[in-house]
């Protein structure tokens, strides 16, 4: 009896002492975070989560004087759910920025909630470069496919790599993959001499690559959304394909930092080019990563993960620049033309295409003690969306 | 060109394996289990698992995988499927969906829903090549692996049925329950036994094929439409039947995928469709069989 008064007493006076000062902050800044945490994409909403909220925990969860509040939806990368989520958030919780969106349809879904309710929109993860182009309201951290192509199409010409085939996954990101990449090497003097689509539900690659084996190019270009691509790699390797001369190139997400470790030596010397390695030799990208490592039982960040953390630095910078106000058109105004360090290297958010401007890396898959790694070998600087200049 | 035919040969052996399972229980028991694909599902996880954690060599996780499935199959025929023996088959097939979204649900949960990959031993990785041109016919040792442990459960699974008692006892107790109870055949026992038999091998389909298919927690739902297919164009009286219908589905799929690459994908459901308009009671039913 006597420990139940004592309790009430405590929590009385927890309240009358919190509830004033609540007040004075006035209303916390809400960021509605909706990504895929269950299913196929599940990996694309862990990564981001756990990056988003290491942010928070650096720092700190008071911005310009307003406590900032993540709620995480779930939308299990279905783009109704997506839409659903998103509405609620606007209008239930009347969140101030949304943000996520783990794959194109589901951002493509968002865009017009965006712009009615003049909510700015933080795209951490989908790709395709049309994207951007859907709301004024939308904020690109993540990257795009014609980015890290076009660059790979620029390398690949200058290493004897002429005749390539390529191999996507028929969606829109492996579409813009294919066109973008296709249409530089013919720019820069290559070579395609056929160009793949596989079904996104595609059990076997073997016919695919049995195809281009017998086609013989100098390498085969690849774009799988993540999870695919250790299977390409394996039989890749298994077809002898490699012993055949022919090389394995591909857009970063074929070896994914979140995968890398698991696929085993057939990865070893693929070469892809990305905007982001776990194994990026920068001071600032050895911290989050050990920082990363630390806070989720020893996961290694990938590609996803730095798109949301700079995706919160993107948030974090913009609010202070309102002085804590907020207010959509404001937010976004604020968000344009941002110049910051992130793990990735130097990153610009362009103010025009409200898209991200970034380097991109060529890497190739090495080990080191006894893991694997994407280790950066070569750079093409500040690369802007191609998909946006017409 | 050769080669071709050999990857879908592979393919299609492993999509029988697959599919084989669901042909025993919805063929001979007559039970509509699109759980089954959870079944497979529990066999790749309990490879991956122990090749993973315990370091068990691949080829002893096999009929691991075979009995785990089994073993999980009987538990869940003894308590969940028995009562839906007599229901009708819409009953039946909105429980078994179910079953598998609580599966999927569940793999997400423990294990994660990344792709799981298992190494496969040094001597099943290579590939030899015979002769040269347009006839080289190249195999992958996994692929000729998968063909071979398939030739042979055929054989033993053909022979099972048709010439021992058990297999007798077990046509008995699908054509007419009560008569076969009355002849003393233990009805449940027989069930219990095909049920968990059809799931091991649903299993080992799964412990095969995680290595060519992929493995993640959406895996029933990715392959609920190729088992199916195997088993509708087959028929479901016979193991010939789906044994045929897989290879033909699967040769169509990797063919039609390498000479019309634009068109690859929908080639197995024309040809489904053109199949069972030609037979709609499957391809190889026999005359006054159960279809």
């Amino acid at each position: 009896m006597k420990k139940r008064t004592l309790l009430q007493a405590a929590a009385c006076a927890t309240l009358v002492s919190a509830g004033p000062l609540a007040w004075a902050q006035g209303a916390p800044f809400k960021i509605g975070l909706i990504l895929p945490m269950t299913g196929q994409q599940a990996t694309t909403g862990r990564q981001i989560e756990a990056a988003a909220r290491l942010w928070i925990a650096q720092n700190g969860d008071t911005v310009a004087g307003r406590k900032v509040e993540l709620i995480v939806k779930d939308d299990t990368s279905l783009p109704d759910q997506t839409r659903r989520l998103a509405q609620e958030l606007v209008v239930n919780e009347k969140v101030d920025v949304l943000a996520g969106m783990g794959i194109t349809p589901s951002a493509m879904a968002v865009a017009p909630i965006a712009t009615q309710s003049k909510t700015p929109l933080v795209v951490m993860a989908a790709a395709t470069s049309s994207i951007t182009e859907a709301s004024p309201f939308i904020v690109r951290t993540s990257f795009t496919l014609p980015q890290v192509s076009v660059a790979l199409a620029d390398w690949a010409p200058k290493n004897n790599i002429k005749n390539v085939v390529t191999l996507v996954t028929d969606y829109g990101p492996g579409i813009d993959a294919e066109k973008y990449f296709k249409e530089r090497l013919q720019f820069n003097g290559g070579k395609v001499p056929e160009s793949l689509r596989v079904p996104l539900r595609n059990p076997d690659f073997a016919p695919f690559l049995q195809k281009v084996r017998d086609l013989k190019p100098d390498a085969l270009f690849v774009f799988v959304p993540s999870g695919a691509g250790a299977a390409v790699m394996k039989q890749f390797g298994e077809r002898g394909m490699d012993k055949a001369g022919i090389k394995l190139i591909a857009t970063g997400d074929v070896t994914d930092d979140d995968q890398l470790n698991d696929m085993g030596d057939v990865a070893l010397n693929v070469v892809t080019s990305h905007h982001y390695s776990a194994a990026h030799p920068s001071p600032a990208n050895k911290k989050f990563v050990e920082a990363f490592q630390k806070a989720n039982r020893n996961l290694r960040p990938n590609f996803m993960a730095v798109g949301g953390y700079d995706g919160m630095r993107v948030i974090y910078e913009a609010l202070k620049k309102t002085g804590g106000k907020g207010g959509g058109p404001a937010l976004v105004e604020a968000m344009k033309g941002q110049i910051f360090e992130s793990p990735r290297g130097p990153v610009f958010i362009d103010a025009q295409t409200r898209d991200v401007v970034h380097n991109v890396y060529l890497r190739k898959v090495e080990k080191k003690d006894g893991q694997l790694w994407n280790v950066e070998f070569d750079v093409i600087k500040d690369v802007k969306d191609p998909g946006k200049t017409k | 060109m050769l080669t071709i035919l050999f990857d879908g040969i592979a393919y299609g052996m492993l999509l029988f394996i697959l599919a084989l399972g669901l042909a025993v229980t919805m063929g001979l028991m007559n039970f509509i289990n699109l759980a089954h694909g959870a079944f497979a599902m529990a066999g790749g996880y309990i490879t991956v698992l122990l090749m993973q954690r315990a370091g068990v060599p691949f080829l002893l996780c096999l009929p691991l995988a075979f009995l785990g499935a089994a073993l999980i199959g009987a538990v869940l025929e003894r308590t969940l499927y028995r009562p839906l023996y007599r229901k009708p088959h819409l009953d039946q097939v909105l429980f078994s969906i179910g079953l598998t979204f609580m599966a999927v649900a569940s793999v997400d949960y423990f294990m994660g829903s990344t792709q799981q990959f298992i190494q496969l031993p040094q001597w099943l990785r290579g590939r030899t090549e015979i002769g040269s041109g347009a006839w080289t016919l190249g195999m992958g040792h996994y692929r000729l692996f998968i063909v071979a442990v398939c030739a042979v459960l055929t054989l033993v699974l053909q022979y099972i049925l048709s010439r021992t008692r058990f297999g007798s006892r077990l046509r008995a107790s699908v054509d007419d329950q009560r008569v076969a109870a009355g002849l003393g055949i233990n009805v449940n026992i027989v069930f219990l036994s095909t049920f968990a038999f059809g799931s091991g091998l649903a299993g080992l389909g799964g412990a095969l094929g995680a290595e060519v298919l992929g493995l993640d927690p959406s895996f029933p739902l990715k392959f609920m439409i190729y088992f199916l297919i195997v088993v509708a164009v087959g028929g479901t009286s016979s193991i010939t039947g789906p044994l045929l219908a897989a290879l033909l589905l699967g040769i169509a799929d990797v063919a039609g995928k390498y000479y019309i690459p634009k068109m690859g994908a929908f080639i197995v459901y024309l040809l489904m469709i053109v199949i069972l308009i030609w037979r709609p009671q499957g391809l190889f039913v026999r005359q006054g069989g159960k279809a």
